[in-house]
């Protein structure tokens, strides 16, 4: 615990610095006393802010990950992404059809994909976007619900494509629509939400409310308790 | 992987596994709770929280961190600025990004009012991504919004607002179907059902998740519908002081571009706060699980302007950070690990307390475990840490549960070699949630009119401690009512002359009482991870070394 920690040489836009081992990719550049205002959010992988691209010194070959979860790693060369320009299409939501040639008739450029499958490699979430953009293709709503519900839309996929295609903004399409018109409806939720908008539930909530606080502290007590599991 | 001393304690949790699987320690009473809050909760350790000096919560206590900030100095001076030179004129500006803020940019512009949303980083990046675990809403036949009332007051420790209490759980049902009408993917059975999963606290299955991804889907979902109705809206651009007019309304604020400190003046009828939490501000040295810009700036501002606040001695720790491995040390393990089956475990393979207690309870157990009884791990960085025994998971349901209902947790640890499908968690707790914040009305409504606040930077609604799954429903509810109701105040309002009057008086204030210069400036806007500027620098040299979003004032 005493004993001082391994260093590991970096290479931040070019230039060399020499980090603690174990530090991410964005506390790397904090040490090296960056200070960070576009290409951070969340700081723990869900918010897709800090995308970005590094390679080694002595290999060429781009890698992608999120800055705020990747650790560094001997000889990397690191860049961020802050903003990178994408297309979406404007839509409402409550007008559209859940067709497959909706997804289609909003985003037509996705007939040019050629299957080269950068994409899917560039995934710091290790999705499937290829796949998914050909289910998209096939309008086949869910499947791409499906396979891109992991997505943080850090936009890596779009920076990479070279049809300049937009795979995170055809995914949150294709999962708005399958939410909005193609889950199973939930019968009690409706069933309750009429409910309470009938008062049914009012008098219940008001004898809580009225209830002195050592009244309510016993019915909490005795409370019955539906088992987790 | 584990390092070898680590190691030989996963044995221990792996050989008492089995008899666990049949072990079910009780709830504590009442009576047992409050000793072990009062000896082990971080809320209650000496010297580490102190009264406010000035304004209008003095003499209430607050954690240092928090009271620096709110007794700071103004990044502005009024008489540099000038109001008339107005950016933006609107009906309601919304203050944040995140789940309430977009909630409330969405109704207040379907109340038929011009709308502009500003937010210190993109729109999105917030806590909401991050809350993994779900949203709580009674819509079942065995449940009812009564006993979600009652949880949730229990939760609080009876502290918190009724009329709050009854809005979050009268409107839960429909906040969900609302998200749904919106395309949030739900997890659902077969029959259109809601999967849902039981939470610290509470007493019914009323979590609805998307996975362990929920916050980020409903985040999204929200963000793609604010884009697609053109809602007008501006990034890395914080509020650093509202404006105020002569009737002591709020009628908007001035807010500065973070890249190039330009000014810019937004004048609205109504203003809505929501800005969110405090976690960046570290207090007690806990690291946390917040997003980068979780600086308490609406707490600051609004107080400055004279709004009132409430519970601001309470703040969540979150009793499952990750201890291991450093790269995410303090990032969340949601909650839902232990409502889908996992225990807590101390180094012997003991389990210690009942996992589905209320957050400060549990917190509170982890801290004693370690604390008192010395029946913790340590970690190479030498934050010590208990077991989050997550195979039990895949035990108790079936295998494949941990994948499906966990990918966000299984890929995080999956990165440094640890499948928490077959190896436990460590775990120890970390600064997650301000209970409270700025006081509201069931409407979202402040002390200071036309000025509204909503999601984690208002308080009342969750009383002393808020229960899981209670936050992503806050933020829609109380979102929603107050969009709706800043558009419905803004149709009527007669602002007067705007004016920053109230900063002024507030630095007359300051220095009177002999306080200004020992106090930051604020609002903060981000937290200062770089490395520390070099000693031997002359103090010119290091302020120009600062960053340039710190040398606004």
């Amino acid at each position: 615990m005493s004993e001082s920690p391994r260093m590991v040489d970096i290479y931040v836009m070019g230039k060399h610095y020499a980090v603690p081992e174990g530090l991410t990719i964005l506390t790397a550049l904090e040490y090296c006393g960056y200070r960070v205002i576009r290409g951070c959010g969340c700081r723990a992988g869900f918010c897709g802010a800090c995308a970005t691209i590094y390679n080694f010194k002595n290999d060429a070959q781009l890698r992608y990950d999120l800055a705020c979860q990747k650790t560094v790693e001997q000889g990397m060369y690191l860049t961020q992404i802050p903003f990178f320009p994408a297309v979406k299409a404007q839509y409402d939501l409550q007008q559209l059809k859940a067709a497959g040639e909706q997804v289609l008739a909003l985003y037509p450029d996705i007939v040019k994909c050629f299957g080269c499958n950068t994409c899917t490699k560039t995934c710091p979430q290790e999705l499937e976007v290829m796949w998914y953009m050909s289910d998209a293709l096939r309008g086949d709503i869910h499947e791409v619900a499906v396979k891109s519900f992991d997505c943080v839309m850090c936009g890596l996929c779009a920076a990479r494509c070279p049809q300049g295609l937009v795979p995170y903004n055809v995914a949150i399409l294709c999962r708005r629509l399958y939410g909005r018109y193609l889950a199973p409806v939930s019968q009690h939720l409706e069933e309750r939400i009429a409910a309470i908008e009938g008062g049914k539930c009012d008098a219940d909530v008001e004898k809580l409310e009225k209830a002195d606080e050592k009244e309510l502290r016993r019915l909490y007590a005795e409370r019955d308790i539906e088992p987790a599991y | 992987m584990y390092p070898h001393n680590i190691q030989e304690s996963v044995r221990k949790v792996e050989a008492t596994r089995e008899a666990r699987l049949k072990e079910t320690l009780p709830r504590l009473s009442a009576d047992a709770k409050t000793p072990l809050l009062q000896r082990f909760h971080p809320d209650y350790v000496a010297g580490k929280m102190r009264p406010l000096a000035i304004g209008p919560n003095k003499g209430d206590s607050t954690p240092n961190e928090i009271a620096d900030l709110l007794e700071g100095n103004s990044r502005i001076d009024p008489d540099k600025v000038d109001l008339c030179r107005v950016d933006y004129d609107v009906d309601v500006l919304v203050i944040g990004g995140g789940g309430a803020g977009a909630s409330a940019a969405l109704l207040a512009q379907e109340n038929g009012v011009s709308v502009l949303l500003a937010t210190k980083l993109r729109l999105g990046d917030c806590n909401t991504v991050g809350a993994q675990a779900g949203t709580q809403a009674a819509d079942r036949l065995q449940d009812s919004p009564s006993q979600h009332y009652l949880d949730t007051m229990g939760g609080g420790h009876f502290a918190n607002i009724p009329e709050l209490v009854e809005a979050l759980v009268k409107d839960a049902p429909s906040v969900i179907k609302w998200l749904e009408s919106l395309g949030v993917n739900w997890d659902k059975n077969p029959d259109g059902s809601m999967h849902e999963l039981s939470g610290g606290g509470a007493s019914r299955l009323r979590l609805h998740s998307a996975k362990d991804y929920t916050g980020m889907e409903e985040m999204r979902v929200l963000r793609d519908e604010l884009r697609n109705r053109g809602i007008n809206h501006v990034e890395f651009s914080p509020a650093v002081e509202l404006v105020t007019d002569d009737r002591g309304q709020v009628c908007g604020a001035v807010l500065a571009n973070l890249e190039t400190n330009e000014l810019t003046i937004v004048r609205a009828k109504a203003v809505v706060m929501a800005t969110g939490g405090m976690g960046r501000l570290h207090i007690q040295a806990f690291p946390t699980t917040n997003h980068y810009g979780a600086t308490a700036d609406g707490l600051v501002l609004a107080y400055r302007a004279g709004a009132q606040l409430i519970f601001m001695d309470t703040m969540q720790y979150h009793p499952t950070g990750a201890a291991y491995p450093m790269q995410i040390l303090g990032q969340l393990v949601t909650e839902k690990v232990r409502t889908l089956g996992a225990q807590l475990v101390n180094a012997d393979g003991v389990q210690f307390v009942m996992p589905l207690e209320p957050r400060d309870v549990v917190a509170a157990a982890i801290i004693r475990e370690c604390a008192e009884r010395h029946k913790g791990i340590d970690t190479p960085t030498g934050q010590v840490g208990v077991w989050l025994d997550s195979p039990m998971i895949d035990l108790r349901r079936g295998a494949g549960t941990v994948a499906r209902e966990l990918p966000a947790m299984v890929r995080q640890f999956g990165r440094y070699g640890i499948d928490i499908a077959k190896e436990p968690m460590l775990i120890y707790p970390t600064l997650h949630y301000q209970n409270g914040g700025i006081k509201i009305n069931a409407d979202g409504a402040t002390t200071i009119p036309g000025l509204f606040a909503a999601g984690e930077c208002e308080g009342g609604v969750h009383g002393r401690n808020r229960l899981i799954g209670n936050s992503t429903l806050d933020i829609f509810v109380f979102g929603r009512r107050a969009g709706r109701a800043a558009a419905q105040w803004s149709k009527q309002a007669k602002p007067g002359a705007p004016t920053l009057n109230h900063v002024r008086h507030w630095q007359k204030s300051l220095n009177e009482s002999g306080l200004a210069r020992q106090r930051p400036i604020s609002p903060m806007l981000l937290p200062d991870y770089a490395k520390a500027i070099p000693d031997y620098l002359p103090n010119y040299a290091r302020e120009s070394l600062k960053p340039s979003w710190m040398k606004l004032a």
